[in-house]
């Protein structure tokens, strides 16, 4: 992979990132499962889970469908605290590159810190991790094929409700 | 100590039991006193505590860092393949013997002075005993069988491992009962657990908030709105509770009811929970028989703080420890099976998203103790009302009653040794 190249996936990644964070973070998140392929790959896990290969997560889905439902049950159906996230990412980190007839697919990591706000107050850090991604990237648009959200910490603070 | 009369001018007084197990005071789960109390004849008192799962110890060697109450517990495999369980704290100036949640060992060095311990918790070596040149060392009397942390008895109930500090508990078999036997069976027995991850949700309450959430069989497909919208479970589905007979330990089921039609007894009680809600991706419902019979949702509670729980496909053991008195870790350990196929084992993953601390189902439990820990603030000299099914803690086919959380609270007041009000006030 070429300097010129890596440079313009971190971009393309930085932009669709900021994206990303911006809609979980402005409550718009409807438009949360558009940043995926379909079908594609989303969880929600720890350090010690991922490094141990156990596969649960605190929510895990396969397709842009069970992202969706995630949406209209926080919407509709589950009763949380009303509560909002600042997420702050780091820069993509670009692992690795593959093309492969003609699309081309991005393995990078991001790190991540997420304080979250219940109700007024106070702010206080929720999560921290990273993002182990693969990204599917198309000129100037990146979609995520697979998105491993891996905290840190395996403790969660009273529940997991929004995505990360 | 709480419920023992004293002088007028003693807070303490207020604190006699209620004659009725219909009434629970909210100092309960406010009172400091009492939660030092609780940690002496609870847990360290005449009860098995579910300490970790067998299939965590799978070699020899193996280590969890566990706990019972609040005391930091080392639970062990050791080379002749039996499992030990002493106190996690070393004989010398009682730091932590070993750190790490699960882990593998050949045996314990404490980092501190290098006080070395074996696998079944014996003080092996002590660094320097000797002196050095003939200078310092252990007094010559010293001797190391004397030393050690204090070893807990043991039991292993279908791959689920308990432990007691009290030698004159009885057998685990006779302090379960038959029927709760059975029910833990009924998932585990036969199979061998493969522990599918591990997630630890801090929840802001008392620790019997949450033990009587899992009990309370009421509440279930009134808050949770995902179980009753898809059938998962609906408090006119063919079920009921179990309540041991002493109380403590509780199951609550339900199954397909195959001959029965929609009801409409929900909307007719303008229950929230009666939603329009469909899901795009409806493939996390498609499970399986999970055991071969029709039952598709089991919940048991073991006393004080254990809890087996089968959502559809979803099993998993949970751990209640308090934390403080308004602080409790909740420990979820997700499993599957060594004879899953690989569908099953997919079907185990999506519905995983139904429990833990970001579960459909789950969520609700993680913050509803929250709400009342602080709607009670100020009210230590209120009551909750549990009268929901009557006044006792017997078995029924209706889940629509608190029976088992008045069980929790005959075994709870009794084991503390509150005394019990000749006769409520306003009864």
């Amino acid at each position: 992979m070429t300097d010129a190249k890596t440079a313009d996936a971190m971009t393309v990644i930085a932009r669709a990132q900021a994206s990303y964070v911006r809609a979980i973070d402005s409550d718009d998140l409807e438009a949360w499962p558009d940043f995926f392929t379909d079908p594609c790959f989303y969880q929600i896990t720890s350090a010690d889970n991922y490094r141990r290969g156990l596969p649960v997560g605190l929510i895990w889905a396969d397709s842009r469908g069970m992202l969706k439902d995630r949406v209209s049950a926080l919407r509709e159906a589950n009763i949380y605290e009303r509560h909002s996230y600042r997420h702050l990412l780091g820069q993509p980190a670009v692992i690795a590159e593959t093309t492969e007839s003609g699309v081309r697919e991005v393995d990078s990591e991001t790190p991540f810190l997420v304080l979250r706000i219940t109700g007024d107050g106070p702010t206080d850090v929720f999560a921290s991790g990273v993002y182990i991604d693969r990204y599917v990237l198309d000129g100037s648009s990146a979609l995520l094929r697979s998105r491993a959200v891996v905290c840190d910490s395996s403790r969660i603070d009273t529940l997991l409700a929004l995505p990360l | 100590m709480g419920g023992v009369s004293a002088t007028t001018a003693d807070p303490m007084r207020a604190r006699t039991w209620p004659r009725s197990l219909t009434r629970v005071p909210y100092w309960v789960y406010q009172d400091e006193d009492n939660y030092r109390a609780e940690q002496e004849r609870l847990f360290h008192g005449p009860f098995w505590s579910y300490l970790c799962l067998e299939a965590e110890l799978a070699e020899p060697g193996d280590y969890c860092a566990t706990f019972i109450g609040e005391q930091p517990v080392l639970v062990t495999r050791d080379e002749d393949g039996q499992i030990y369980a002493f106190e996690n704290r070393c004989a010398h100036r009682g730091a932590l013997i070993a750190m790490a949640d699960h882990g593998h060992a050949r045996d314990f060095t404490c980092v501190y002075h290098a006080w070395t311990y074996n696998l079944q918790g014996d003080l092996t070596a002590v660094a320097f005993a000797d002196g050095i040149g003939g200078n310092g060392g252990m007094p010559p009397g010293f001797c190391m069988a004397e030393h050690g942390p204090r070893k807990l008895r043991l039991a292993i109930v279908h791959g689920l491992v308990f432990g007691t500090l009290d030698n004159e508990l009885p057998d685990i078999e006779e302090y379960l009962g038959e029927e709760i036997l059975d029910r833990i069976g009924r998932v585990l027995a036969g199979r061998k657990p493969v522990i599918l991850g591990r997630f630890t949700q801090m929840l802001p309450n008392n620790w019997k908030l949450y033990a009587e959430n899992v009990k309370d069989s009421y509440h279930a497909s009134i808050l949770h709105l995902f179980f009753t919208t898809f059938g998962i479970n609906r408090l006119s589905q063919r079920g009921g509770i179990i309540v041991s007979e002493h109380g403590g330990h509780h199951v609550s089921y339900s199954a397909i009811d195959r001959g029965q039609q929609a009801d409409d007894e929900y909307s007719r009680q303008r229950i929230r929970s009666e939603g329009e809600y469909r899901l795009t991706d409806p493939s996390m419902l498609d499970g399986f028989s999970e055991v071969g019979d029709d039952i598709t949702l089991q919940i048991l509670s073991v006393f004080p703080g254990f809890v087996l729980q089968q959502i559809q496909n979803s099993v998993a053991v949970r751990q209640i420890l308090p934390v403080g008195v308004d602080r409790t870790r909740l420990n979820w350990t997700y499993l599957g099976f060594e004879e899953d196929t690989e569908e099953q084992r997919l079907v185990r993953l999506k519905q995983a998203n139904l429990v833990g601390p970001a579960g459909y189902v789950s969520m609700e439990d993680g913050v509803i103790g929250g709400f009342v820990q602080r709607g009670i603030a100020g009210a230590a000299g209120e009551f909750a009302t549990v009268q929901m099914g009557g006044d006792g803690y017997s078995s029924s086919e209706s889940r629509v009653t608190e029976a088992s959380v008045r069980g929790f609270w005959q075994v709870y007041r009794e084991a503390l040794g509150f005394e019990v009000a000749e006769k409520d006030d306003d009864a």
